[in-house]
């Protein structure tokens, strides 16, 4: 029986988990198209249009995941930097740099259709609301985890100076949500009420689907970047040098 | 608490050598908020509005001035190394130096702040919790910039990468450092906001200077 256990351990080795990667990043792929297909068949021809917002409100089907995305993966960072830095796993810290430019671009994303959408909807592109200013400072510290990364040229002192930021981040994002949720409503009141009334169940499904597909898209991504990372780490080792695409 | 004191009394002495450090980062403060009454127009009403803002605004930047000259010049010459030897747990020296770099550009920003805040019109009572936040504000800065200026030791163009780290985080002290006066000004009450301003500072003084050891440790591998 415990022979058929799988040792997780094992693929916590860039050897070992090198091609275990390159096995699961097809699969991700594919599932990431599916559920984009779906997702998108289900925002666009079968969710019905807002009664308030009209056609414009499908911009959501972007911005809602790459939101929670931007969000959850900045946690899933956090988690890697902290594996990473206790067990001083080198390839929890790879994982946590791969995910890094995902996170940013999801936050970019989501900023970018938020006033595609804000446009329309609130007539202005850019307002000062606690969601879409905890969002731009997510963004600040996924840049500022990035730029204290590629300014450290040794890549273990990188990674643990990194994961400290990550996870001084992790602790500071929900004090500045609760300080700029504060400092709007003291201002000048909640203005803009998100939440949706009795949102169609079409509708959600697309989100979720869409979700989905972001997700997918976001493990492909950050599995093929911690590829090329361990490859860039690893050029002096013998499996690296006998694999068959370094050979070529 | 000996070790904290020596290394805090060590660091003012050589601060005192040479004192022209903590005067520049003095006169930023004084000249930047003196440039924005020029910048926008001497209106009292509009510049009574814009004074917290503008105060904090100026501080955090005075503030990060500062914030490298914390570990450069004991990481350069080796102290640092002696220091994470030595026998003292080298949080307690951390401690001694955030103290010591708060004396230096927290406290004078803090009592120089009320002059500034009369150029910008505001009543004695507004002053008054300007102080107070700024007092409890200034502290805050200097533990969670500690953490960055610990991170970016050595690092290629640290400086800019130090204000790219810390800024974001300092931004909850700034809202309600400068939402306190303004609380206050508009007759809501200052007592939330210096409220949460202390629990912020409570809670970086236990866990900040834990987390600039660790990056200290990191840097000095």
């Amino acid at each position: 029986m415990s022979n058929r256990l799988i040792n997780w351990f094992r693929f916590a080795s860039p050897h070992n988990f090198y091609p275990l990667a390159g096995r699961m990043i097809p699969v991700f792929w594919t599932l990431s198209a599916l559920f984009g297909i779906a997702g998108l068949w289900m925002g666009f021809f079968v969710a019905p249009t807002d009664a308030q917002q009209g056609e414009g409100y499908r911009i959501i089907f972007v911005h809602v995941p790459t939101s929670w995305l931007s969000m959850f993966i900045y946690m899933v960072m956090a988690t890697w930097s902290g594996i990473g830095l206790s067990l001083n796993a080198r390839l929890s810290s790879m994982m946590a740099q791969a995910l890094a430019p995902t996170g940013a671009l999801m936050a970019f994303l989501s900023l970018w259709t938020g006033a595609f959408w804000g446009k329309p909807m609130w007539g202005t592109w850019w307002v000062w609301d606690a969601r879409l200013t905890s969002e731009l400072i997510l963004f600040f510290l996924y840049l500022g985890f990035m730029a204290l990364q590629a300014s450290i040229d040794d890549p273990r002192r990188a990674d643990k100076a990194g994961a400290i930021v990550a996870l001084v981040g992790a602790v500071n994002v929900p004090i500045i949500y609760f300080s700029v949720k504060w400092w709007n409503t003291l201002h000048q009141g909640s203005s803009i009420n998100l939440a949706k009334s009795s949102m169609a169940v079409t509708m959600l499904w697309g989100m979720l689907l869409m979700a989905l597909c972001f997700w997918m898209y976001s493990i492909a991504m950050a599995l093929t970047r911690v590829r090329t990372i361990i490859l860039e780490r690893e050029t002096h080792t013998d499996w690296v040098k006998e694999l068959p695409e370094v050979k070529t | 608490m000996n070790a904290i004191l020596a290394v805090a009394r060590r660091d003012l002495l050589m601060v005192m050598r040479r004192k022209s450090e903590v005067l520049t980062a003095l006169f930023f403060f004084v000249i930047v908020t003196s440039l924005f009454p020029l910048g926008i127009g001497p209106e009292p009403t509009l510049l009574r509005k814009i004074a917290p803002g503008v105060l904090w605004v100026a501080a955090l930047l005075a503030t990060m001035l500062g914030l490298q000259r914390m570990f450069a010049a004991d990481h350069a010459d080796g102290t640092l190394e002696q220091m994470a030897i030595s026998p003292t747990p080298l949080v307690m020296l951390v401690v001694g130096k955030i103290g010591a770099h708060w004396l230096v550009s927290g406290l004078p920003l803090v009592l120089v702040a009320p002059v500034l805040g009369i150029q910008f019109d505001l009543d004695g009572s507004a002053l008054g919790v300007l102080v107070v936040a700024l007092l409890l504000g200034t502290p805050l800065l200097s533990l969670i910039g500690s953490i960055g200026a610990a991170l970016t030791l050595g690092v290629r163009g640290g400086g800019v990468l130090l204000s790219l780290l810390v800024l974001p985080l300092f931004i909850p002290a700034l809202i309600f450092g400068a939402g306190a006066v303004e609380a206050h000004i508009s007759g809501l009450g200052a007592g939330g906001h210096l409220s949460l301003l202390a629990a912020m500072l409570a809670l970086a003084v236990f866990f900040a200077p834990w987390a600039t050891t660790a990056a200290l440790r990191i840097a000095l591998e």
